[in-house]
């Protein structure tokens, strides 16, 4: 009988919550995507963080801002979609440079099979640098913590916005031909 | 549906009372009207908004989050909490203990030219609240109901939300601080010491 060897699960978002843990991320505000499922996970199970699901993206930019003035940092996961949901308050963040930290998961780019994914995720970094937030772009599993940890430290350091786009090849796309 | 009777509440006396209780609570302000009439009190537990529409409550719940022992009391319009109504969904989820939102309801947007809002044609914002699970709501529109909301308002466990009917009185900008880095430094400051420059 031939044994199939289950593909051991990436280490990539544990690789993140270690750098949160690091850095000391006490607030997540979130709008769920697969991608970030673990990460969501091992944030709700850790009693020193609070994770908040949001109605919106935008919401959780205007929560960190809340949070940074409160003594805390925090960080925002999305899908590359909701970026663009997010772009006014981005504004404010810059405006009185805020810090802030935000992991996209990325759609719409390597190996997309919904149409409607591509006009928001082609356009991700482009609006974000528009609006002034510090784009880094990773595509490798094996570089995405320490991608995130020298965002936080810049975020946290400068007061400016930093996000990490994780890109769709690290977290995976849907073969929809078969 | 009946149009309720216009409130002929000013909306400065309105925050003054408010404010007048405010003991060591921290003030999140919404943009526009809310923002100036605080500004007319202002305190270095101050947080102004002058863009950022709709963000005001969520600003409310990152602080609220980050200082649980504090109250934290968000000041808006009804304009700018319709715009982040979702809002006060996720804070009826997360049930934020030390959170109270008041939003001055003139039901009108003044700064852009005194158009009807929403709450101007029967949508009830504390309704929404009582319905996303906030513990506390209510809609008064007379000064005497403002004061019976004081204990509430700093008190009572939350999330409070207390929707204040006024009249359409509008006051030329009075609040010159504008500059968003020096409101958000000042007021980390205040509250965190030399540890706000870490």
């Amino acid at each position: 009988m031939k044994v199939t060897k289950k593909p051991a699960a990436p280490t990539w978002p544990l690789d993140i919550y270690n750098v949160f843990k690091k850095v000391g991320i006490r607030q997540i505000a979130y709008v769920p995507d697969a991608g970030h499922t673990v990460l969501i996970k091992s944030c709700h199970a850790d009693k020193a963080m609070r994770a908040v699901s949001l109605t919106t993206e935008e919401e959780g930019v205007a929560m960190l801002a809340g949070s940074w003035l409160g003594g805390d940092r925090g960080a925002l996961l999305m899908q590359s979609s909701g970026v663009g949901n997010c772009i006014n308050m981005l504004g404010t963040i810059r405006e009185c440079r805020f810090p802030l930290l935000t992991l996209v998961t990325m759609r719409g780019e390597w190996g997309e099979f919904n149409p409607w994914q591509l006009p928001m995720g082609q356009s991700t970094a482009k609006v974000l640098d528009d609006v002034g937030v510090v784009v880094n772009h990773v595509n490798d599993a094996a570089l995405v913590g320490e991608t995130v940890f020298a965002a936080a430290m810049m975020a946290f350091q400068t007061c400016r916005p930093v996000a990490v786009l994780i890109g769709q090849r690290v977290v995976g796309f849907k073969d929809w031909s078969k | 549906m009946a149009t309720a009777k216009k409130s002929t509440l000013d909306r400065r006396v309105a925050v003054k009372t408010i404010l007048g209780e405010r003991g060591d609570t921290l003030l999140v302000t919404g943009l526009g009207s809310s923002c100036y009439d605080a500004g007319t009190l202002d305190h270095p537990n101050n947080y102004y908004m002058w863009g950022g529409m709709g963000g005001a409550a969520m600003i409310g719940v990152g602080l609220a989050l980050a200082q649980p022992k504090r109250r934290v009391l968000v000041i808006t319009g009804d304009g700018e909490m319709l715009m982040g109504m979702g809002s006060l969904a996720t804070i009826g989820a997360e049930k934020i203990r030390n959170l109270s939102i008041v939003v001055i309801d003139n039901e009108l947007y003044s700064e852009t030219g005194m158009q009807p809002t929403h709450t101007s044609r029967g949508v009830d914002l504390a309704g929404v609240a009582k319905a996303s699970g906030f513990m506390t709501t209510g809609t008064v529109s007379t000064l005497a109901e403002v004061k019976t909301w004081m204990p509430t308002l700093y008190n009572k466990p939350g999330p409070v939300f207390l929707d204040i009917k006024v009249n359409a009185n509008r006051y030329p900008l009075s609040i010159r601080l504008r500059d968003g880095v020096h409101i958000k430094n000042r007021f980390r400051e205040a509250l965190l010491g030399s540890a706000a420059f870490d």
